[in-house]
């Protein structure tokens, strides 16, 4: 297997469960049980009130489109074979959005349009990180 | 609501660039800072002696300071991206007002085009920040990356043509204003033809809604009313100034088509007492034309999505009835990386009527926004001659 050149994350102590889950190829967020609300990125006080009163909670991989681009100057050199490539926000069932890649369709705007349905697809980068990524559904 | 009652009671006195801007591989971000502080304290007619107040971001001002032979009995290094410098206004009228200095001086310098080092003074690359785990491992990272993604939603929610003849006309309006400024980088003719014809960066940005990356240097002098009214220049009153931001990463922005300055801007208006329609120039940080779109709703020139109508038929150029960045902005002026002091140097140019060609007709009020990080942080200042 080729050397892996892009950026890599480094999990922090309140991330450990997302990564380890995600190299288990399941999408995990984090639920406020004061509020309801269920959000991204990890961490174990709620931003949306700041209660302590939060878990991880599996998410159902599916969600919408919310916004996109498609990238065609690579910002390091490690994207360089990649451009154009589509980066995106993805707003799960429940209201998490989430930063992500949209694989598997041309990048073009004639094939992407916010709204779309996609679902999670996992992406085993290295031995250690698999990112999630999305498709479009169906 | 910041204290009115502080409107009019420090005055920018002093404003320049460094000696060289574009392309300068020969000197620092340092040399830009204090070469810039050098020039500004000139205009104000003022010493380095008389500063006791040391502002900058991207920098720590230990570093800027030390550099500078200056000792600051108050100093600030607030980094809230290219926004910083017009936050900063707000800042030192707060510490000029509580006795905690009483000449404040704001520099900037950068050498985003030709650093010998990769530009980390803002400290993005370290691996805890949460963009380097959730957003650069996709290649997210940057601000045209980023921007460019707020700006597909907003697309979405208005209409794609209609957003993009506005992209347009405010990247072709910025640089009629360039070629007028001796000092802007992009000085030739664009159409809209060339607009459309420049290569894709990130869709939907072309090479042409993205800003410059040059190596430059600003700063800005303000001190008290009673000291302004004895320098030789005419002061520059700060009216009102205020700040807000509400995310860090695009992907928690809230909406990505309402930047901060929707509180940033009422509340410096408000302190001022003014409202949009008595100001004479409007100086809106360019860092692409999206940015300038989005901040005019944002600010309430107008309401969400009716910011392409608001700059149609070409009337934030010269001529135009809406005197937007004279200085041709970030996007054909200059651009290093925080541009936002160039916005306050420009206009208290305009105000003082020191802009030749460009100058705008005894303008009395100027509006000021930063932004910075990813759509992330502005500050907001209004200021005015008598």
């Amino acid at each position: 297997m080729a050397e892996y050149t892009k950026s890599l994350p480094i999990p922090q102590p309140e991330s450990d469960f997302y990564w380890e889950k995600a190299k288990a190829h399941e999408l995990w967020l984090t639920h406020c049980d004061d509020c309801d609300s269920t959000y991204f990125y990890p961490r174990p006080i709620c931003p949306g009130c700041f209660s302590r009163n939060t878990k991880p909670m599996q998410s159902s991989g599916k969600g919408t489109i919310y916004t996109y681009a498609i990238v065609h100057r690579a910002p390091l050199p490690g994207w360089r074979d990649d451009v154009p490539y589509i980066v995106a926000q993805v707003e799960l069932e429940g209201g998490a959005r989430i930063p992500t890649n949209i694989v598997g369709v041309e990048p073009d705007p004639a094939n992407l349009k916010v709204g779309m349905a996609v679902e999670v697809v996992f992406d085993d980068v290295t031995e250690k990180i698999t990112l999630p990524k999305f498709k479009l559904a169906g | 609501m910041p204290n009115a009652n502080l409107s009019r009671t420090v005055a920018i006195v002093g404003a320049a660039e460094s000696d060289e801007l574009g392309v300068v591989p020969h000197k620092s971000a340092l040399q830009h800072h204090a070469e810039a502080a050098h020039n500004a304290l000139a205009d104000a007619g003022l010493s380095v002696k008389d500063v006791d107040g040391l502002f900058t971001a991207g920098f720590s001002t230990l570093i800027t300071a030390e550099y500078m032979g200056i000792t600051p009995r108050f100093s600030d290094s607030t980094s809230v991206g290219g926004s910083s410098f017009v936050v900063e206004i707000a800042h030192a009228l707060a510490a000029i007002n509580a006795g905690m200095c009483e000449v404040a001086v704001i520099t900037h310098g950068q050498t985003g085009r030709s650093g010998r080092a990769s530009g980390n003074s803002s400290g993005l690359y370290d691996p805890n920040f949460p963009n380097m785990q959730y957003e650069q491992p996709y290649g997210i990272m940057g601000p045209p990356i980023n921007y460019s993604m707020a700006c597909t939603r907003y697309m979405h929610q208005y209409g794609e043509e209609r957003t993009r003849q506005a992209l347009a006309e405010i990247a072709v309006s910025t640089r009629k204003w360039a070629q007028m400024n001796p000092k802007a980088q992009m000085r030739e003719p664009m159409s809209f033809d060339d607009y459309h014809a420049s290569r894709w960066i990130s869709w939907p940005f072309h090479l042409f809604d993205c800003c410059l990356v040059t190596d430059a240097g600003a700063a800005v002098v303000l001190t008290t009313a009673a000291r302004a009214r004895d320098l030789p220049k005419k002061p520059v009153w700060v009216l009102g100034a205020a700040e807000y931001h509400d995310h860090f990463m695009m992907s928690q922005m809230p909406d990505l088509t309402r930047t901060p300055a929707y509180v940033s801007g009422p509340l410096a208006l408000q302190m001022a007492g003014v409202t949009h329609n008595d100001i004479d120039l409007a100086m809106i940080y360019d860092s692409f034309t999206y940015t300038v779109l989005a901040t005019l709703e944002s600010l309430g020139y107008c309401k969400p999505g009716e910011g392409p109508d608001f700059v149609a038929n070409q009337r934030t150029a010269p001529g135009g009835d809406f005197a937007l960045n004279t200085s041709g902005g970030g996007l054909s002026y200059t651009h290093p990386g925080m541009y936002g002091i160039f916005l306050l140097v420009e206009a208290v140019r305009q105000l003082r009527g020191e802009c030749g060609e460009r100058q705008l007709k005894d303008p009395k009020l100027s509006l000021v926004n930063g932004t910075g990080g990813q759509l992330s942080s502005t500050g907001t200042t209004v200021l005015a001659v008598d």
